[in-house]
């Protein structure tokens, strides 16, 4: 089990839990199930860049860090 | 009542809602590659044969229509209007998983939706293919596919869209399921149609994600990004130079006719030096050292804009907003700010948070707007590089990062002090990036700049011009009322490192810092010599002569960047924020960090040097 924040660029893996109302990752579509893939690290390591759905979102450690993953195969 | 058709375009931010808009109405909303580019509804008629005028509305961009922002309130609101005829959701067909989503929250709202999959230009090149008939059946709506190069296109198959939608009888009120889906289970529907109507065929690779990797890198982000300043810097001082002499030696030219011709139809003498000396001299004088910059300048910042560069920027940067508590968004309104202050607080609307969106507008002023840049080029050029436009570019780079410091200090005092709290979460996407489209990016900005400035000319400089001529041939005793004024400012002016003179024309130039330097050029002039070529060599004489050394050129150009903000952008404060007390606060802000930067130069200089 690992955190969101936790993946280095090119890493996949799948969400399986969410703690805490987040409703804009809701909007994107990041629900429990979702895959997403670290693509990119800022500059300064913090935020980082994720593909949910086809679309890159940057999300900051502290929000990334809410978003409990499984290393996806 | 609402006058005839009403429709509206919606969809997720960045799908293209605008090109397609201004494509179907003929008018020019402004476009770029980042998600929040619109922040208020726009309002057009479209015309087509067979069908009666529509008045179109482009809504704002939104991820749903449970609004959490201002932006995504306007666009719930005109989505959910039940006066309004039909919704044309734009999606980018790209990433159609996520653009269902709100399609989806749309259609159980309502049934006279036709879904637009935008983008399909791109869609072929990744090597997708999309279904638009299966999609059609699933969802019980008509689907088109456009893609923003064909305008032709984009209108007979939305027109022909509307017109069958128009006819059929309006069965609005017989929805098969009346049970609403919960928010999971939408994204999970969306997931599913997705993969039913959506094929790969191949593979194509990511162009996007290499350039990334170079502007995001921890060795290459940041020099990455002072280089593309540096360059469009350098381009505009030197691109500048050459048509800004033309224009003044032209306008200035004019002077003399112009005034025989007043003098000729028997005007008094006095109203003649009024209008050609006053408000001529100062409307010539602006146009021709402000629009060159400017139309240059402009143009390239849009190129980068339309290319996808700003949301990189916000990236980069986001770690040192988050470290003063505010919104990395806050980068995409400071690189606004850039362009123009005002437009960039109305900008502020993309941050969700109250606290960090009121971060964003008192410390946007701090960055210098399009009306600035040329009084610092005019200094720089005049006292640091007469002869090397890249040192002046080096310069104005510099400027522009101490800008950017300011804006991070002030940013982080405030929200330690007045505006505390914490950090809201943060998502922003990053779009791919997207050839821009030249041609119209730079006919339109030059035109709009050109407009633009002129306008502004006509409504702020001319008038400014009259009065300060006014001010400048009235006596009070011996001196006039404009001298009276510089010699009373004067002593603070020097404890900052200026003078009377400069303080009074910042001051007189609250309209506009377009005329902050014509302004103070005329009050040297009418207190000494009068000429009237108008080019640098001879204003550079004119304010050496009149005292100024290269200490003075560094403490303006500091007051320049940290002062009130122009009156648009305290009015787009009040009206933004929603009080007069946020308008202060913007006024105060830049200006208490102004006044002690300059005083502190000052006192250093008279110390230690």
């Amino acid at each position: 089990m690992l955190c969101l924040n936790q993946l280095k660029p090119g890493e996949e893996a799948v969400v399986t839990s969410i703690s805490g109302e987040n409703r804009r990752l809701r909007d994107l579509g990041l629900i429990e199930g979702t895959k997403v893939k670290c693509v990119l690290k800022s500059p300064l390591g913090d935020p980082a860049a994720y593909k949910i759905r086809g679309a890159v979102v940057a999300i900051r450690r502290e929000d990334a860090a809410d978003i409990k993953v499984v290393a996806y195969e | 009542m609402n006058n005839g058709l009403m429709m509206v375009l919606a969809g997720n931010p960045n799908v293209g809602k605008s090109t397609i808009f201004n494509c179907l109405t003929g008018m020019h909303q402004h476009t770029g590659n980042w998600a929040g580019k619109t922040v208020a509804n726009a309002k057009g008629t479209w015309k087509a044969e067979g069908m009666p005028d529509i008045q179109l509305t482009d809504a704002p961009g939104c991820y749903s229509l449970e609004s959490s922002s201002p932006e995504e309130e306007v666009a719930r609101e005109c989505i959910c209007d039940p006066d309004i005829k039909g919704v044309i959701v734009v999606c980018d067909g790209t990433c159609l998983e996520r653009n269902l989503i709100l399609a989806l929250q749309i259609l159980e709202y309502r049934r006279d939706v036709i879904l637009c999959i935008n983008l399909m230009d791109r869609v072929r090149k990744k090597g997708m293919e999309i279904d638009t008939e299966k999609l059609g059946s699933l969802l019980n709506v008509p689907v088109i596919t456009t893609c923003a190069s064909q305008k032709k296109q984009i209108k007979s198959k939305l027109s022909r869209a509307v017109a069958e939608l128009l006819q059929s009888s309006p069965l609005l009120d017989d929805k098969k399921d009346t049970a609403r889906m919960s928010p999971e289970e939408i994204v999970e529907e969306a997931q599913k149609i997705a993969a039913a109507v959506t094929t790969q065929k191949s593979v194509e690779e990511d162009k996007t994600i290499k350039i990334d990797r170079l502007l995001t890198s921890p060795w290459t982000g940041f020099p990455a990004m002072g280089i593309m300043i540096l360059v469009i810097l350098w381009i505009t001082l030197k691109g500048a130079n050459y048509p800004s002499e033309f224009l003044s030696s032209r306008l200035l030219a004019l002077e003399e006719p112009f005034f025989r011709g007043l003098a000729g139809i028997g005007l008094s003498a006095e109203f003649c030096e009024m209008t050609v000396y006053g408000m001529y001299r100062v409307l010539a004088w602006v146009v021709s050292v402000m629009l060159p910059p400017m139309a240059i300048f402009f143009p390239m910042f849009t190129l980068l804009e339309d290319w996808g560069f700003l949301p990189r920027v916000a990236f980069n940067l986001d770690r040192c907003f988050k470290g003063c508590k505010a919104c990395g968004k806050q980068a995409l309104t400071m690189c606004m700010g850039l362009g123009c202050n005002a437009s960039a607080v109305v900008g502020c609307r993309i941050i969700d948070s109250r606290r960090e969106r009121l971060l964003a507008m008192l410390t946007n002023s701090l960055v210098p707007c399009n009306g600035r840049f040329p009084l610092l080029i005019g200094i720089i050029t005049m006292f640091f590089a007469s002869e090397s436009r890249e040192k002046g570019a080096l310069i104005l780079t510099g400027v522009i990062m101490l800008g950017i410091a300011a804006t991070f200090a002030a940013t982080r005092l405030l929200s330690a002090t007045v505006l505390r709290g914490t950090a809201a979460s943060f998502t922003m996407e990053l779009p791919e990036y997207r050839k821009p489209q030249f041609g119209k990016v730079i006919v339109r900005s030059v035109f709009d700049r050109t407009l633009f400035v002129l306008g502004r000319a006509a409504a702020v400089a001319a008038p400014a011009g009259m009065i300060i001529w006014i001010m400048a041939n009235s006596f009070s005793g011996d001196i006039s009322i404009i001298q009276r004024m510089a010699e009373f400012l004067d002593p603070v002016g020097r404890f900052m490192g200026m003078d009377g003179v400069i303080l009074t024309a910042f001051i007189l130039g609250i309209p506009a810092n377009e005329i902050v330097l014509p302004i103070a050029m005329m009050i040297y002039m009418s207190m000494g010599t009068l000429g009237e070529t108008g080019d640098l060599n001879y204003f550079a004489d004119i304010l050496c002569s009149n005292g100024w050394t290269e200490i003075t050129a560094i403490n303006v150009m500091i007051f320049s960047l940290m002062h009130w903000p122009c009156a648009t952008t305290l009015l787009s404060v009040k009206k933004e924020a929603g009080g007069w007390r946020w308008a202060a606060a913007a006024f105060a802000v830049p200006l208490i960090m102004g006044v002690t930067v300059c005083s502190v130069t000052a006192a250093f200089y008279r110390i230690f040097l």
